[in-house]
């Protein structure tokens, strides 16, 4: 069987549209999706185009390359510039500007950076390389991190001594109260991330309907999860309900994966984190605990400039869903996908790169 | 980033295996999943398997779909 062509049938996908535009036809609505793959997959499949005037989606603060400062990526290239130093990294970290540079140029320029696509990946390079310092660069959520948990885990079995972690890991429940809370956007719901959802489970969002009465969905990835997720949130609505519901029964289970949070739990704990667009937040980012703290790489000592952000970037704002990305002068102007200026313009999933590669695309027939 | 796709475990040692989908195979790491089984789809994100997918709940999301698209025609 294949999962992914079954929940994408265009028939089954005007069906679902009809029923979401009947349902509420008396109104329009304002959803959240939290997670960067859900923006993409909406864009990819024109749903926006679908469904207005009468549903209005928003992007969250779900694209971990988008979240991600600019003081991370400056203190990564300050690091990829020591001698005896191979920086790996998750490939869409590779074209984001820091303060003066990206990943892309210091390597240009002859730094040892490699894009991988697992944090597996640098397990044998550590080993491969015994005499140099080789340097993770952990960005992703609940969803990633227990991957680069199990990484730090075996690591450490293997007896390698050469490897580390620079950690910009971070967890959605205090952006997501952030987000519920700061009252710059009025949301008649949310689009919870799916495959943060399968690691957390449902518990940690029970916040987002008991505090702030929002109906909430964990939706699948494919065009049809995402329209039943829509109609799911609409019928919430009308009913005047405030839910946290599962669409994506295939991955999710309300417990999430027990497991998975073990091994998180073993090599991580909580620390404060800086979000691009929301700040500094109490307990939303994940460091190496004493356990596995000679594996931090937070504490090699370097110099690193002083962080400063693009003076027009609007990023923080669009990451808020306070702005579209065309109300930023720089979208499509000086910052393209070509050319970024901001962070959700260079990651696939980043708002900016969605609209500006998507918008002009007609619904499917 | 937290893309995943649905993969079937063709075979295992330990906490490797190697999972396929239309013909890509590749090595994930099997420590965050409980008991996995030959045949199993599982949901592979970042080089690891993050839970296993659910054949019945998935083809109970596809009855939903189903049944919106009957009832339109009907």
């Amino acid at each position: 069987m294949n999962f992914l062509e079954a929940f994408r049938r265009p028939q089954q996908a005007h069906a679902l549209l009809d029923r979401i535009l009947q349902s509420g036809a008396s109104r329009t609505f304002r959803f959240m999706e939290v997670c960067g793959g859900h923006t993409m997959a909406i864009w990819r499949y024109g749903l926006p185009n679908l469904l207005a005037p009468s549903i209005n989606l928003l992007s969250g603060p779900g694209c971990p390359v988008c979240v991600t400062p600019n003081g991370f990526l400056d203190r990564a290239m300050a690091l990829s510039r020591q001698p005896d130093t191979i920086i790996v990294t998750f490939g869409d970290l590779m074209r984001v500007p820091g303060t003066s540079s990206t990943l892309l140029l210091e390597k240009a320029r002859g730094a040892d950076i490699r894009p991988v696509y697992s944090s597996r990946d640098a397990l044998n390079m550590a080993h491969s390389n015994p005499e140099r310092t080789v340097i993770f660069l952990g960005i992703g959520f609940e969803t990633t991190a227990p991957t680069i948990a199990a990484t730090m885990q075996a690591a450490r079995q293997m007896g390698l001594k050469n490897l580390r972690l620079l950690s910009a890991l971070k967890t959605m429940p205090q952006a997501l109260r952030a987000i519920a809370s700061g009252g710059e956007v009025k949301l008649d719901g949310l689009i919870l991330p799916g495959h943060v959802s399968t690691i957390t489970g449902t518990p940690i969002y029970e916040f987002l309907a008991r505090d702030f009465s929002l109906p909430c969905v964990v939706s699948g990835f494919e065009p049809l999860d995402i329209l039943q997720s829509l109609l799911m949130l609409v019928q919430q609505v009308q009913e005047g309900r405030a839910d946290i519901e599962i669409q994506y029964g295939r991955s999710v289970r309300a417990e999430g994966n027990a497991k998975a949070r073990e091994v998180m739990a073993a090599v991580f704990e909580p620390c404060a984190a800086e979000w691009r667009g929301l700040g500094l937040i109490p307990e939303s980012g994940l460091r190496l605990n004493s356990k596995y703290q000679q594996m931090d790489a937070s504490s090699l000592e370097v110099e690193v400039e002083p962080a400063r952000e693009h003076p027009g970037c609007r990023c923080g704002a669009v990451i808020r869903g306070a702005i579209r990305p065309d109300e930023c002068a720089l979208f499509g102007a000086s910052c393209t996908p070509e050319n970024p200026v901001g962070a959700c313009m260079v990651s696939e999933e980043g708002t900016c790169a969605a609209h500006y590669k998507y918008k002009s695309l007609d619904p499917l027939a | 980033m937290c893309l995943a796709a649905p993969m079937k475990l063709e075979s295992f040692q330990g906490n490797t295996g190697i999972v396929e989908l239309d013909g890509v195979r590749l090595q994930v790491g099997l420590d965050l999943i409980e008991h996995p089984q030959i045949g199993d789809y599982l949901i592979v994100h970042a080089g690891y398997a993050i839970q296993k997918l659910d054949p019945e709940e998935a083809q109970r999301t596809l009855d939903l779909f189903r049944e919106a698209e009957n009832s339109r025609r009907s």
